[in-house]
């Protein structure tokens, strides 16, 4: 028996990065977004967001619908927020045949629009900060976002795709003591706003966690073409409804907050700020709902000139904008194309997460605030 | 016959059954904590206000199917659970519940020793259940609960050691009579002991803030990702089981066991009817309550912050403790 030789160790450590799938079926990707990971270690070296999983061909089905049978189908890009998806395409369209719609409506779907506003960072704020791990908040959030999709239902029936618009107005006037209703909602929100802010703003973890990650400058989110929050909490003044105001949004009073930083944290703070604004815009837009009737006047069968024309709104993810061409024969649209925010901010994705741990990716996920159902369509 | 072998094992066969009824109850009251926290209800459906729940978690978990993924290591797999339960419950064999005998199944003279080396045990369940899952979040989890228990453990350890010198005695027992007899608790003797300790313990259970092993939100489950049925209800257990032996710890070291609030003080005296061991019990709870208030209310720690926190931040203080208790004893 003879002993052999200690092998000489040609080994090595195995340092190849980690290759992971994050969806589409995880629990934080906020639906079915597939991000492939590249890790070293914990560390993001790369990721590569795969869309899809829902695409429904929204585009080409408005293709094939006449006119107000669009409306319906944009509820469904933006669930959680199927208002402000309405009102982006009944304005585009409206541009389009150059209607006049009545104040009175003009102030509705302003009030419309800013609840939705509220909906929708309710639910922002919640699956935000589950993300990070703070599992009250989103409880909290989800019980405010009932109390305006109680108002909605009650406005329009429906809770979450509303079909509240048409081209021209709106359908229904407000049910009556609707507005004492909306006015009361806005003082719990208020109250309710300290609490989250009582949780999380000077949290330490909170801190922690949002500080410093994902910093992006105002001059790169530009050039991604990051809207919404995603871009004013990098500093750029840029918002739809100041610059190219709308709605009722003209003779209302309401600030942009801006960020310093833009990092997820003023992200985050943005968004708390607007929570604000927008209880502030319905507060007025209330309180100073015209009378008059609520449909301009519209041909019976719309049919909008040959043209084609692109009108933006600020919806609560960042600019929606809607590019239509018509072709002045046929009563459905020659061209329908969307410019979803969503789709925009999740191009920022790749950049935002790299250099960054695993953990931070579902923070940085939650804080460009997106709908997959937009993203895909 | 009966004193050596009779008695221990009724005792042993008692106190498990306890450890693991406590357990369920135990997730009963996180859950209902947890909703009235947010404004829920918790489960009510079974038995009145749901109190049966804690009856039916575990039979729902016997029955159902107990999945090995096909490229597990399989003894590994079944071995990596059962690792993480028994060293929890192991530990329950030198807690004391109450001043005499009776209470406790031993008394050994190294009875935080003991307690420290079987709960670092624990870990390898955690370990063994990630690499054996043969998956990619489960591995990573289980990456992140090793570096973090052996990392809060130094810390926690070394604050022990602290109220060791001040005993001088690593008996349970031993600690607990000497608050009796110095009349105050030792949470108002070592303040940053027991902090320390509070903090340590969290991330040792793996409870949030530090909950990282088990994050559901990044890793989706963390280590137990591929567990079902019963060997995931170990893993279940055995973090309870976990919770239940910190606050445990931190009572009897900090809180004065199964003594009444200031034992020393007549005028409390009357709260001597209440039975040492409903107030081991109590206390217990009240700790575990506020485990579960925290986790109702913090984000959570990311991995390389909850690093940082624990050599940066934990473990100095504790050496700092440490040498100043030391150099109290000696001046005093």
């Amino acid at each position: 028996m003879t002993l052999e030789a200690p092998r000489a160790s040609t080994t090595q450590f195995d340092t190849d990065e980690l290759v992971i799938n994050m969806g589409p079926q995880h629990p934080s990707t906020h639906g079915v977004l597939r991000v492939v990971l590249k890790l070293d270690g914990e560390r993001v070296i790369d990721a590569d967001c795969v869309i899809g999983y829902i695409h429904r061909g929204i585009e080409k089905l408005s293709e094939n619908r006449d006119w107000t049978q669009i409306i319906l189908l944009t509820d469904r890009m933006d669930y959680v927020a199927a208002a402000t998806n309405n009102l982006g395409y009944c304005q585009t369209v409206e541009k389009l045949m150059q209607i006049e719609v009545p104040r009175r409506a003009r102030y509705l779907r302003t009030v419309l629009a800013e609840l939705q506003r509220i909906a929708s960072h309710c639910l922002w704020l919640g699956t935000h900060a589950m993300d990070i791990g703070a599992m009250t908040v989103l409880l909290y959030a989800f019980r405010e976002r009932e109390f305006v999709l109680d108002l909605f239902e009650e406005f329009c029936g429906a809770r979450l795709t509303y079909n509240s618009m048409r081209i021209g107005g709106l359908p229904l006037d407000i049910p009556p003591g609707w507005d004492k209703k909306v006015l009361s909602f806005c003082d719990l929100m208020e109250g309710k706003l300290n609490d989250y802010e009582t949780l999380l703003t000077n949290n330490r973890i909170w801190l922690k966690r949002t500080r410093d990650v994902g910093v992006i400058s105002g001059d790169e989110a530009i050039g991604l073409g990051l809207c919404g929050p995603p871009l004013r909490g990098s500093g750029v003044p840029r918002d739809v409804r100041k610059d190219e105001p709308y709605a009722a949004y003209d003779e209302l009073e309401f600030n942009v907050p801006l960020g310093t930083r833009g990092d997820t944290y003023d992200r985050y703070l943005i968004r708390m700020d607007e929570f604000r604004e927008s209880i502030r815009l319905v507060r007025q837009a209330v309180e100073g709902i015209p009378e008059g009737p609520i449909m301009g006047k519209v041909p019976r069968l719309i049919k909008p000139p040959a043209g084609e024309t692109y009108h933006a709104i600020e919806s609560p993810k960042g600019e929606l904008g809607y590019f239509i061409v018509s072709d002045g024969k046929s009563t459905n649209p020659y061209r329908f194309r969307v410019r979803p925010p969503s789709f925009c901010n999740l191009q920022g994705l790749k950049r935002l997460v790299t250099g960054h741990l695993v953990a931070d990716v579902v923070a940085l996920i939650g804080t460009i605030d997106i709908v997959l159902g937009e993203v895909d369509r | 016959m009966l004193e050596t072998i009779v008695v221990p094992l009724a005792k042993i066969v008692v106190l498990l059954n306890a450890v693991l009824v406590a357990v369920t109850f135990l997730v009963l009251m996180e859950r209902k904590v947890i909703a009235w926290a947010q404004s829920r209800l918790g489960p009510m459906r079974v038995g009145p206000y749901g109190i049966l729940q804690a009856i039916a978690d575990p039979i729902k978990l016997i029955l159902k199917e107990d999945i090995t993924p096909r490229k597990a290591d399989k003894y590994v797999f079944t071995l990596a659970p059962i690792m993480s339960l028994v060293p929890a419950l192991v530990v329950f064999a030198v807690v004391p519940f109450g001043p005499d005998p009776f209470y406790y199944l031993s008394d050994i003279n190294v009875g935080l020793l003991f307690i420290i080396s079987v709960t670092s045990i624990g870990v390898y369940g955690i370990i063994l259940g990630g690499w054996a899952s043969n998956s990619k979040y489960p591995l990573l989890a289980s990456l992140r609960a090793s570096a973090q228990l052996i990392s809060y453990e130094i810390a926690v350890t070394m604050t022990l050691v602290s109220v060791i010198l001040t005993t001088g005695t690593l008996s349970l027992v031993g600690i607990v009579e000497a608050q009796r007899e110095g009349g105050l608790w030792f949470a108002f003797v070592q303040p940053v002991a027991l902090m320390l300790v509070f903090i340590g313990g969290l991330a040792e259970t793996n409870r949030a803030p530090f909950d990282l092993p088990e994050a559901e939100t990044e890793l989706t489950g963390g280590f137990h990702t591929e567990y079902s049925g019963m060997r995931f209800s170990l893993f279940f257990l055995a973090e309870y089981a976990n919770m239940i032996v910190i606050s445990a710890i931190v009572v009897i070291m900090f809180f004065g066991g199964w003594l009444q609030p200031f034992p020393n003080v007549p005028a409390l005296a009357f709260l001597g009817f209440v039975p040492p061991w409903i107030w081991f019990i109590g206390k217990i709870f009240l700790f575990l309550y506020v485990f579960i208030w925290i986790r109702a209310t913090l984000p959570r720690y990311r991995y390389d912050q909850l690093m940082a926190l624990g050599w940066k931040v934990l473990i100095p203080v504790a050496i700092g403790n440490l040498v100043v208790t030391g150099i109290l004893k000696v001046a005093l």
